[in-house]
């Protein structure tokens, strides 16, 4: 079988149990789906659903002038961060090119750092060849992590986490859950409210079935989690970003915070800074196709007879109840409501330039 | 009327000089959410193991392969309004295709349900 090198999660058991279709992914096996992968996603976006992300990297840099440090990696403010407070932020090689996409999380007296789970042990290489001596990377193989998202998340947990509905969006902390200690954030990769949860491996079953309990709460496998994160106009790391795209290209420019676009000071600041004023000849857009054949990744977009451009992620979207996709086209192309055709097996088909997210974010911004 | 099944999941339902084609139980269960299935035109031609129709779920696309040769005769004109019928009927109002049969001989190589079942339970 071709997952019999695969690593286990620390809640494989738990997977099987509740009868999830095992798959490899990035070097581990995963649950794919439970009862499928529809019903699991209009789920997620009506109620609660739990994902097992113990996959992703958890990372802790401290030491000397740390801050400097992973503001030298990243076009990220880390100054300006506050202790418990999160930022989506991009690893850029000295072209500006992404090397991923990661959170990152002040802590009283260190960062927390959640990478893609494909490019973990790259980043850690990475991280380690640049950071100065006096900075030490701790790579926390010891942790599971677990999404709680959608709209009953909080109230979900709330029950039997106490008061973790203080958190707003990108703020987290310490809780109890079940009476094992966790560190939540309000963050995730859906686009509805929700939490991440980091625990002990050896604890995470225990949290898991503690939020399996709440009647919100079902467990939810990759294919859910790809087409939540596909509406939610959220860029997959391997496929819609890599080293090839800077962050302006790839519509990320949100990332570069206000005082690196002054300083600069990051990998690859020269050209990134000279697109954001200039703008970039690409750009990642979002595309809704007409009828209800997706176009997935790899298909070819045209403009009239000419190729302009390829799809980086794309398929049915329950939640729009039609094809969606994301690609890479010049910016004469990028403008929403622009026409143009992605080829799917020799046929044409018509989508449109549209704006993303294509299913509203539900962030919990402030309390109340 | 007799039932044949592919290694590939498709079955064959012979009737007369006619079979109506389309994917198994398990195939279905296997694909997950069906949200369109591209299927092939009436007049043309097929050959056996051959590209004959696409079934795209919210998974992936995969490729139905002609389970015989023949041309086709009808296609299942509801697929198009609901795709789901892959999922909740495969093997009656989920149907694909009709098709005539170039070549009995081609039936012989595939399974009978009693082989197909022990096929699957061996995956």
């Amino acid at each position: 079988m071709a997952n019999e090198n695969a690593e286990l999660l620390p809640l494989d058991a738990l997977h099987r149990t509740l009868g999830a279709k095992m798959v490899p992914f990035a070097g581990y096996s995963m649950p794919l789906q439970y009862e499928g992968i529809m019903a699991e996603h209009l789920w997620t976006r009506s109620s609660a659903g739990l994902f097992d992300v113990s996959h992703m990297g958890q990372i802790e840099v401290r030491g000397t002038n740390v801050t400097d440090a992973l503001e030298a990696l990243m076009p990220g403010d880390f100054h300006g961060l506050k202790e418990n407070r999160l930022r989506y932020s991009l690893l850029l090689d000295g072209n500006g090119g992404i090397i991923d996409d990661l959170m990152v999380t002040r802590r009283s007296d260190h960062f927390y750092l959640v990478v893609n789970g494909a490019t973990k042990h790259g980043d850690i290489a990475h991280m380690t060849s640049k950071l100065a001596r006096g900075v030490d990377l701790v790579h926390r193989e010891d942790l599971a992590l677990i999404a709680l998202q959608g709209p009953k998340a909080a109230k979900a947990l709330q029950r039997i986490a106490g008061e973790i509905d203080l958190l707003t969006f990108m703020s987290a902390g310490p809780f109890k859950i079940g009476g094992v200690r966790v560190w939540a954030s309000r963050s995730g990769y859906t686009g509805e409210d929700g939490f991440e949860i980091s625990v002990a491996a050896d604890k995470a079953e225990t949290v898991a079935r503690a939020l399996l309990a709440e009647p919100e709460v079902k467990p939810i496998g990759l294919g859910a989690r790809d087409s939540l994160r596909l509406e939610a106009g959220l860029p997959l790391y391997g496929h819609d970003l890599s080293p090839v795209s800077t962050p302006v290209e790839a519509g990320l420019s949100f990332a570069i915070s206000k005082r690196r676009k002054m300083e600069g000071g990051f990998p690859g600041a020269e050209r990134v800074l000279g697109q954001l004023l200039n703008g970039a000849a690409t750009r990642r857009v979002g595309l809704r196709v007409e009828g209800k054949l997706p176009a997935r990744e790899g298909a070819e977009i045209y403009a009239a007879d000419a190729k302009v451009g390829i799809v980086t992620s794309g398929g049915f979207a329950p939640s729009v109840g039609a094809p969606i996709a994301m690609g890479y086209v010049p910016a004469a192309y990028a403008e929403d409501g622009t026409v143009l055709q992605i080829d799917v097996r020799g046929r044409r088909l018509d989508a449109r330039v549209a704006p993303m997210p294509f299913i509203p974010h539900r962030y919990v911004r402030q309390r109340g | 009327m007799s039932l044949y099944f592919t290694e590939d999941h498709e079955w064959v339902r012979v009737d007369g000089d006619k079979a109506r084609i389309g994917v198994s139980t398990y195939a279905q269960e296997q694909l997950g959410d069906v949200v369109f299935v591209e299927l092939p035109h009436i007049g043309q031609a097929l050959d056996v193991g051959k590209d004959a129709a696409v079934v795209e779920s919210v998974k992936a696309a995969s490729e139905v392969f002609a389970p015989i040769s023949g041309t086709v005769t009808a296609i299942n004109d509801a697929l198009e309004a609901d795709p789901s019928l892959v999922n909740s009927s495969p093997e009656a109002d989920g149907w694909f295709f009709t098709m005539t049969i170039a070549d009995k001989d081609e039936l012989s190589a595939l399974m009978d349900e009693a082989a197909y079942k022990a096929f699957c339970a061996d995956l």
